[in-house]
């Protein structure tokens, strides 16, 4: 018992872990901050291409969610950190990390606006061409309002896997949370750092997965 | 837009020709119907009734044929469509509401975002619309706050917000418990006394006895005959009228 103390919880190592874990946090949030709306967006796009009536822009669209949520995003990262260069093109962590996440993430929220989108009865689109609006005002005022209410529990959702996901940045040495609690660990032999991370990562994202679980149980009754 | 030439329709049919696949649903339909007119379409589940209200705001595309609105044609290179469906205002039998907006939204949308007006100048309009249906006390309440017939008023002043040259109803109260339907044909008595043109696919044989200047009998996509209430409903000529007209009599 002692010895898992020392070992996992121990208070001492964690402070002085924090600084480094707490820069850290501030990377993990950086990267969220640019992944979640720019994956967003880019899932809207491929969602709303995605039910084009062009067959070319449908199936480009399709295949770009196919792709990318087949590969495993480890495998995307490492793909074009390390193996980008060789075709010329070397990139920064950060900028590896962002594209990798970016191209993952929008493919996991274009499935989610999909659904959503097929979930809003065809009258309603009727009604609105009906009165005069164009596709693209159909889309902004009747359509995807109610497309993005149906499936926001999922949406979110998404959120808190990319958040979590941030942590595979460690394998490109993006010093992340992970990879700092990591590097203390591997300094001081002792695992409390990562603890202190997992610690920080619940404080994170329990109340977005309340606030989840509230949606789920207002849509199901 | 300008005021037609006398003598033009209000809704000119032509030759409207549409399939679907290999089903023939419309084949060659003339109609026209004179401004502030209330003509009546029945006719057998089937026969192609919505599909032909449907091609009038081209939500469905007609395969040939020629829709005119007061003049001006609705088909054909060049038309500007979202111009021209402001002209023709659609009621659904599902009412189709917007369930995220309040009735004053779902009234205001288009008004707004369609026809550019300010906000004030929309809400404006869309409460005198809301009015004319009887629900000016209505406007902040969403659509799951209103009885069904009360959601198809809405549904019926969001079309005449816009002020359209022609409205469509295409069973505006078969969705409606049997209770509510009185109030909605109420309302379209009234739009049709305040001179709106209508073009009508309903059941209610009461109601186009009663109110209608005119009515057709459609079978397997084509009009079968029409005239007067009194002679379809009195002394219809074809035995697929009689047929269709003895199922509603008790
Ligand atoms: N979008 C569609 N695709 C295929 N068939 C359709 C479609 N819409 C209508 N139909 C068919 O066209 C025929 C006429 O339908 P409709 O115009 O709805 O008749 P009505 O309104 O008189 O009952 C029916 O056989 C119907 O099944
Ligand atoms: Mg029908």
């Amino acid at each position: 018992m002692e010895q898992i103390i020392q070992q996992f919880f121990n208070v001492e190592i964690m402070i002085k872990a924090l600084p480094l874990v707490i820069k850290g946090l501030g990377i993990t949030l950086l990267i969220c901050a640019v992944v979640i709306p720019m994956g967003a967006i880019g899932g809207l796009f491929a969602a709303i291409g995605s039910l084009s009536p062009n067959r070319a822009v449908r199936w480009l669209s399709i295949g770009f969610v196919d792709l990318f949520r087949a590969i495993p995003p480890l495998v995307l990262l490492i793909f074009i950190y390390a193996g980008l260069p060789f075709a010329g093109l070397s990139l920064s962590p950060f900028v590896a990390v962002t594209i990798g996440f970016f191209l993952n993430n929008s493919a996991y929220f274009a499935e989610i606006f999909r659904a959503g989108l097929l979930s809003v009865p065809r009258g309603q689109t009727e009604a609105a061409r009906s009165t005069g609006l164009s596709q693209a005002q159909t889309l902004t005022y009747v359509t995807l309002p109610q497309a993005t209410r149906n499936v926001l529990p999922d949406l979110l959702s998404n959120v808190v896997e990319v958040v979590k996901l941030t942590s595979l940045a460690s394998v490109v040495s993006l010093g992340e949370m992970l990879h700092a609690a990591g590097l203390v660990r591997s300094l001081t032999y002792n695992a409390s750092p990562l603890i202190l991370a997992a610690g920080i990562y619940l404080l994170l994202l329990w109340p977005l997965v309340r606030v989840i679980a509230r949606f789920e149980r207002r849509i199901a009754s | 837009m300008t005021t037609p030439a006398p003598g033009t329709a209000t809704l000119e049919v032509r030759a409207l020709h549409k399939s679907f696949g290999a089903l023939k649903v419309l084949e060659g339909i003339d109609l026209s119907v004179q401004r502030s007119e209330m003509v009546f379409v029945l006719g057998p589940s089937g026969s192609g009734k919505s599909t032909m209200l449907r091609c009038c705001n081209r939500l469905e595309e007609p395969d040939s044929g020629d829709i005119l609105i007061e003049g001006d044609p609705l088909t054909g290179p060049g038309v500007d469509l979202n111009k021209m469906r402001q002209r023709v205002g659609m009621v659904f039998q599902s009412f189709n509401l917007y369930p995220h907006l309040s009735a004053m939204g779902n009234v205001t949308l288009a008004l707004r975002r369609v026809q550019k007006k300010s906000k004030a100048e929309a809400e404006d309009l869309a409460i005198a619309a809301l009015a004319e249906v009887g629900l000016s006390d209505r406007a902040g309440h969403h659509p799951a706050q209103l009885s069904g017939g009360q959601q198809q008023r809405v549904a019926i002043a969001r079309a005449l917000a816009l002020k359209p040259t022609v409205m469509l109803f295409d069973e505006p109260t078969s969705a409606l418990d049997p209770e509510l339907v009185g109030d909605v044909l109420d309302v379209m008595r009234t739009v049709k006394d305040h001179g709106m043109t209508m073009l009508v696919v309903s059941h209610e044989m009461k109601f186009a006895r009663d109110a209608a200047d005119r009515v057709i009998f459609m079978a397997d996509g084509a009009i079968v005959e029409q005239g007067p209430p009194e002679q379809i409903f009195g002394a219809p000529t074809h035995d697929r009228t009689r047929a269709f007209l003895s199922r509603f009599h008790g």
